[in-house]
């Protein structure tokens, strides 16, 4: 058994009285893949950014290591710091090059000498295929390639886990390929993800751990060959029947 | 028919010509001065105003942003909503009732009073722009575990500057003109010259003519500097691509603090049993 890093305790989250989580429960383990899949407006990004704390959760808890994040011990930002999250949006800071996007969390919030961060920019641009465009600016490179370089953005921090929140969705198809790449050789690393998706074949293909989710509760979890090809919940078959159409037996 | 108007003005500029410069130079530091800590003014305000309060905070911190907030809401209603002319008699007629000094500086009350009017319109400016930045912006510098100084330090200001530019352009021009106002207290700008002269002289329109094309002159000179900064800060259009390799590049100092973060084991999808 590998170490836990992640536990979501009793997690719900309400909007006014719409109450989008509800008593959620699950854990991340080192070198876990989990992908996190359902229909639009079950939770899943939400569930996301609240274990980043984009959001403040309604109730419940969220351990570190053990420890609670947000009983205001442990330094809110500094937890980010660990837990690196690339957006559907890819939300690159506009003002500066793909190269100083992958720099200044590193000098900023980790301390890290110039040119040590220069270096480790370096080296995770090359690693998602992004060294040539080192000099853009996001307005100049496509999707694909911002998507690539917020990836690298976010290893760059060297975080524990990687919280993917819909990475492919805001590309067009012919981009998505490069992006599920580079994720795919992380996953091969065993870096620890987790990765809210609609790609049903990456799912199967990369993750230990499929969590199926709907209408703000975990329906169904394990490993992609029981989730995926063999659902015993009446709505995760709805779901995959519905979503992949005549290739469910196909899974 | 323009015979004697050109006789007039080469009259009224040779006398004269020395301290009509001496006013142009007078107008352009107090308007420069004043932008610059209007902006300064600006900023503060507008960072403060959007500081974010959280449900969760404790009770102080919320009391104490929700009271400055109305503070600065008190401030920019107030010298955005009076005459700057009346402003400026307020406070350099007024300060030796309250503080008991008579405040006869003529450079600082002016100065003053500029600034803390430009500062009154760029607060809000600065308050739009920052409002006006993408949230995915926020949000990309908070996962990486900025804190709300670094994210606006870094991230949200210089995008916010480079969008209200030609805001603080505006303030700037508007500034060169209405620096005039300030004679009422006695400041030797370009107008007070004016003022001077033709009462001197009575050569009322060549000295007007000359104030017009000299402050057109300056103002003209703002917008042509202005749009040459604004071209500077958005960059450059083309960017180069890097061919070289990621050791060359590195000059081999890529093994940083350690290892990857993770282990490099072989590809195991499943997890390991206990």
């Amino acid at each position: 058994m590998s170490e836990t890093i992640l536990e979501i305790r009793h997690l719900s989250k309400t909007f006014g009285s719409h109450a989008v989580l509800k008593d959620v429960d699950f854990t991340v383990r080192k070198g876990d893949v989990t992908s996190i899949i359902g229909a639009s407006g079950s939770g899943k990004s939400t569930l996301l950014r609240c274990v980043n704390l984009l959001e403040t959760l309604t109730t419940g808890d969220i351990l570190f290591h053990g420890e609670s994040v947000i009983s205001g011990k442990v330094n809110q930002s500094a937890y980010r710091a660990r837990v690196g999250m690339v957006f559907q949006s890819f939300n690159l800071f506009s003002n500066l090059t793909v190269l100083q996007n992958c720099v200044i969390g590193q000098r900023k919030v980790n301390r890290v000498p110039q040119k040590e961060a220069r270096d480790r920019a370096l080296y995770y641009l090359n690693k998602v295929g992004m060294l040539p465009y080192i000099n853009a600016r996001p307005s100049q490179i496509s999707g694909g390639q911002k998507q690539r370089a917020a990836i690298a953005r976010a290893l760059a921090m060297e975080p524990e886990v990687l919280l993917f929140d819909e990475p492919t969705s805001a590309l067009d198809p012919e981009m998505v390929g490069e992006v599920l790449d580079v994720i795919k050789s992380l996953a091969a690393e065993r870096m620890t993800m987790l990765v809210v998706t609609h790609e049903m074949a990456f799912a199967r293909d990369v993750s230990s751990q499929v969590v199926y989710m709907a209408d703000g509760v975990i329906v169904e979890e394990g490993p992609p060959s029981q989730v995926l090809s063999d659902p015993q919940d009446l709505r995760t078959r709805e779901f995959l029947r519905r979503f992949l159409g005549q290739n469910a037996e196909n899974l | 028919m323009f015979e004697q108007l050109f006789k007039d003005i080469g009259i009224v500029w040779a006398k004269y010509g020395t301290v009509y410069l001496t006013g142009i130079l007078n107008t352009l530091l107090l308007a420069t001065g004043a932008t610059l800590i209007g902006c300064v003014i600006g900023f503060i305000c507008g960072i403060l105003q959007t500081i974010p309060i959280a449900p969760g905070d404790f009770w102080l911190k919320r009391f104490l942003l929700r009271a400055l907030r109305a503070v600065i809401r008190v401030y920019v209603e107030v010298f955005r909503g009076t005459p700057m002319i009346l402003q400026a008699v307020f406070i350099y007629y007024g300060m030796p009732y309250f503080f008991g000094i008579a405040f006869r500086d003529i450079w600082t009350v002016s100065m003053l009073v500029v600034s803390v009017n430009t500062g009154a319109y760029m607060a809000e400016s600065v308050r739009g722009g920052i409002m006006s930045i993408d949230p995915g912006q926020f949000e990309g510098a908070k996962a990486i575990g900025m804190n709300h100084f670094q994210t606006m330090l870094y991230i949200i200001l210089p995008q916010t500057l480079r969008n209200i530019l030609p805001q603080i352009g505006n303030n700037y021009i508007i500034n060169v003109k209405d620096t005039s106002v300030m004679f009422i207290i006695g400041f030797q700008d370009f107008f007070a010259v004016h003022k001077m002269v033709s009462g001197a002289t009575f050569k009322y329109f060549p000295s007007a003519l000359l104030e017009m094309g000299g402050y057109l002159f300056l103002t003209l000179l703002a917008s042509f500097l202005l749009r040459t900064l604004e071209r500077k800060m958005k960059g450059q259009s083309n960017y180069e691509l890097v061919n070289t390799d990621q050791l060359v590049l590195t000059a081999g100092n890529y093994k940083f603090s350690g290892q990857a973060p993770y282990e490099e084991t072989n590809r195991d999808y499943r997890r390991e049993e206990p």
